[in-house]
């Protein structure tokens, strides 16, 4: 018997956005690795339509405080490096194969530690000294607060092409001028609404910032908290950028651990819900897996066993052989 | 497969034009027919050689097939959408645990009372695994020990069962064990296919075709419906998650994009990591990505919790709020005592503090605000959740004359609307914490009606 299929293979138009983060001695930075995102010519790892030239990454968070509300399964890694930054990072990097560190400069916050703008710019300067990989520098939510730290910092990185954000509809000028002024990347951010999300991007396009250099953060939900309404915008998202929708079609990043490790699935105590250690990286890790589906492209995570199994299960989709080990 | 058009329906029909149909003549009747807004029973006059020309080109572009019976029966396919942002997606995934049929019986039993206790309660819905699936194994075990086991697991449990044999001579027996359990027999195969789809007929049973490549799945599901058997499951038979996802995306894009029949049917897949990091990664994909049923190794409960959720998100449609019914509730036995919250309709956002306030183990009222299906701070941007419209709801359900305080707690997220509720009303407002993980400290340490 012959048989014959049907053809269902599409093209799509438009590729997303290639953007890159961190800059080597030979680029004007120190970096010794660079990390590179987006390219897609499809969905996510429909490799027989088309091509996705880079793989998702996974960058690890690093606070410029110890992380003191962690939840203790998170933070028993790092116990011992919470203090320092630079020591954090380097125990990401060198132990858990992190391709990026998130510093997130939770300290700054005014309700919080309250720490200086000098302080964080010291803060990611100790990073950047610690660790070879790019960096993504994530303000502590306080607009007006990031509004006096980003200058420093974006000044303190400079050459080192980060990925700075987040912009947001209501708060974009002041880190929109910064990043194009020390040639950093931005992420522009939108409450669950792909209408807003679009509207950042044109926002920062017409302070005369390159659509580019941004990557797209349309919020995250942890498993079980909304995660199907962000999936959905993913989608839709990625849908719009491939068919040629120029101010859609970025890298989106999903920022995974810090929504997590707050809900009560990945930490509580319940004992019908089975062994909490387990749990915990488990509910991380399958978060991570429904985004990577959706289209994430670069994923900011905590637990060292998540971070290597989302990596493990990275390089299946990409079609390399043997997803255990690094 | 050729799309039948108006004018080919037409030629299959009485040309009488006497408007049984309720369509002035038989043209306007075919072109509905054609454009799927009517059905071809709608005409009384319609041959059966019309209605069997037009029956196979009027089904669904996917199958729905039915596995079980009574309560737990469950149903997959019938799938209409690629993406769940067209259109709901309709039969959530299958999720089956595996269990050996060469395992002692003692062993046998703990393992399917495990699997029978994987359920869980979240956002209101019960969640549970559907199915036990019953795996033959050829070496070590005599003729009749798959037929007893699957009896014996028959006897154990309400779910329906997968009988994983693809050896006719062992299944037989089996199926007879269990004859009106309506178990879906694992697999026909380009080897055992003829014997296969004898036994699926005899016993009216769904069967799984299963073959290394998409034209030989193509290939055996002909000759399993040339046998009768309609009722039929897609096993893609891939080595590994990359080749399952991709297979379940071509057959998901074939079935409803080109109506291609022979893919048109539910499709089940099996996790074979040895990691359960990485068995959810499988598990996660194919829930994701258009499996119909997914036949997992392990049963734990830390393991199925994050699955059975995927599962629940992905096929709760986004394009819908998920609302509950705004009114007043009640959590444990609440007297005149008891503290009175505020809350959105937001499913999520109520089960979530409804779960808080039971941790809490202080009895109390909650009540509900019409925010049109919106989370707290989504609602109050929207204009939903205003000092307005909670003193009305309050006013509305009563709240306040059920107990003998006049408290109330809003969420943290609006403080700002406490002095508006405060004047309008004389109530006492009281700001509840920002996050309902709060709310166990906050009732016991902070409430008091005094």
């Amino acid at each position: 018997m012959e048989v014959k299929i049907p053809e269902v293979k599409q093209s799509w138009p438009n590729p997303i956005n290639t953007v890159k983060i961190g800059a080597t001695k030979e680029e004007g930075g120190t970096r010794t690795s660079t990390v590179t995102v987006g390219g897609e010519t499809t969905l996510p790892f429909y490799h027989f339509e088309g091509a996705i030239p880079h793989p998702p990454v996974v960058a690890m968070e690093v606070w410029d405080i110890p992380g003191e509300e962690w939840p203790e399964a998170v933070k028993e890694p790092f116990a011992e490096v919470m203090h320092d930054p630079g020591e954090w990072a380097r125990k990401c990097v060198e132990e858990y194969g992190a391709e990026l560190i998130c510093l997130r400069l939770k300290g700054c916050d005014p309700n919080g530690a309250n720490k200086s703008p000098k302080e964080a710019a010291q803060a990611a300067r100790r990073v950047l000294e610690s660790v070879g990989v790019p960096l993504i520098i994530w303000g502590c939510g306080n607009d007006e607060k990031d509004n006096e730290v980003f200058p420093l910092v974006a000044e303190a990185v400079a050459g080192e092409n980060c990925l700075l954000g987040t912009i947001t509809e209501d708060n974009y000028k002041t880190l929109t001028a910064l990043c194009t002024a020390y040639k950093h990347k931005l992420i522009a951010e939108s409450p669950v609404d792909i209408n807003i999300a679009k509207q950042v991007n044109i926002l920062a396009l017409d302070a005369g910032f390159r659509l580019e250099d941004i990557v797209i953060f349309p919020s995250t939900g942890a498993l079980g908290y909304g995660l199907e309404y962000i999936y959905s915008i993913m989608e839709r998202t990625r849908i719009a950028g491939l068919k040629g929708d120029k101010v859609m079609a970025m890298p989106i990043l999903c920022d995974i651990g810090i929504e997590v490790w707050g809900v009560k699935e990945a930490k509580a105590e319940v004992p019908e819900w089975g062994d909490p250690k387990k749990r915990g990286p488990l509910w991380e890790a399958t978060t991570a897996y429904v985004y990577l589906l959706a289209g994430a492209d670069i994923l900011i995570m905590r637990h060292p066993e998540a971070v290597r199994a989302t990596k493990a299960v990275i390089r299946q989709l990409m079609g390399e052989r043997g997803g255990e080990g690094r | 497969m050729k799309k039948l058009t108006g004018i080919d329906i037409y030629k299959l029909l009485p040309k009488t034009n006497c408007g049984d149909c309720r369509f002035p003549t038989c043209m306007a009747f075919a072109m509905q027919v054609a454009a799927k807004k009517v059905a071809l029973e709608q005409c009384p006059h319609a041959s059966a050689e019309a209605k069997a020309a037009l029956g196979e080109a009027q089904a669904p572009p996917m199958r729905t097939v039915r596995i079980g019976t009574g309560e737990k029966e469950l149903v997959l396919g019938g799938e209409t959408v690629l993406f769940h942002h067209e259109e709901k997606f309709h039969h959530p995934t299958g999720l089956a645990v595996k269990v050996q049929a060469g395992l002692s019986d003692e062993e046998l039993d703990r393992r399917v009372e495990k699997i029978n206790g994987l359920r869980f309660v979240r956002v209101g819905q019960e969640i549970g695994v559907d199915l036990v699936a019953v795996e033959h194994q050829a070496q070590g075990s005599d003729g009749n020990r798959y037929a007893a086991a699957v009896e014996r697991v028959k006897g154990r449990t309400k779910l329906p069962l997968v009988l994983l044999c693809p050896d006719p001579k062992a299944l037989a027996p089996a199926l007879e064990a269990v004859a009106e359990g309506r178990s879906l027999i694992w697999a026909a195969t380009p080897e055992n296919w003829e014997e296969m789809s004898a036994l699926a007929a005899k016993y009216k049973v769904p069967l799984a075709v299963r073959a290394p490549t998409l034209e030989g799945l193509v290939e055996l599901v002909e000759r399993v419906k040339g046998k009768g058997v309609e009722d039929l499951v897609l096993d893609p038979g891939g080595k590994g998650l990359l080749e399952n996802l991709t297979r379940l995306v071509l057959i998901r894009r074939l079935a409803l994009e080109k109506t291609f029949r022979p893919l048109g049917y539910p499709t089940m897949v099996f996790t074979n990591s040895n990691s359960p990091m990485e068995e959810a990664a499988e598990a996660t994909a194919y829930i994701c990505k258009y499996g119909s049923l997914v036949v997992l190794n392990r049963a734990e409960s830390w393991q199925l919790l994050p699955l059975l959720t995927v599962r629940q998100n992905i096929y709760t449609d986004p394009q819908v709020p998920n609302a509950i019914e705004p009114k007043l509730y009640e959590v444990g036995a609440p007297n005149e005592e008891s503290p009175v919250l505020v809350t959105t309709n937001f499913a999520l956002t109520y089960f979530t503090v409804e779960g808080e306030v039971e941790n809490s183990k202080v009895p109390a009222y909650i009540a509900v605000v019409n925010t049109e299906g919106l989370g707290v701070l989504n609602a109050y941007a929207d204009d939903k959740f205003t000092a307005e419209r909670i003193i009305k709801a309050v006013k509305e359900y009563g709240a306040m004359e059920k107990v003998r305080h006049k408290k109330l707690i809003i969420p943290g997220l609006v403080a700002v609307l406490k002095m508006e509720i405060q004047e309008e009303t004389g109530w006492e407002v009281i700001v509840g914490p920002e996050d309902a993980a709060g709310i166990p400290a906050f009732l016991r340490n902070e409430w008091s009606p005094n």
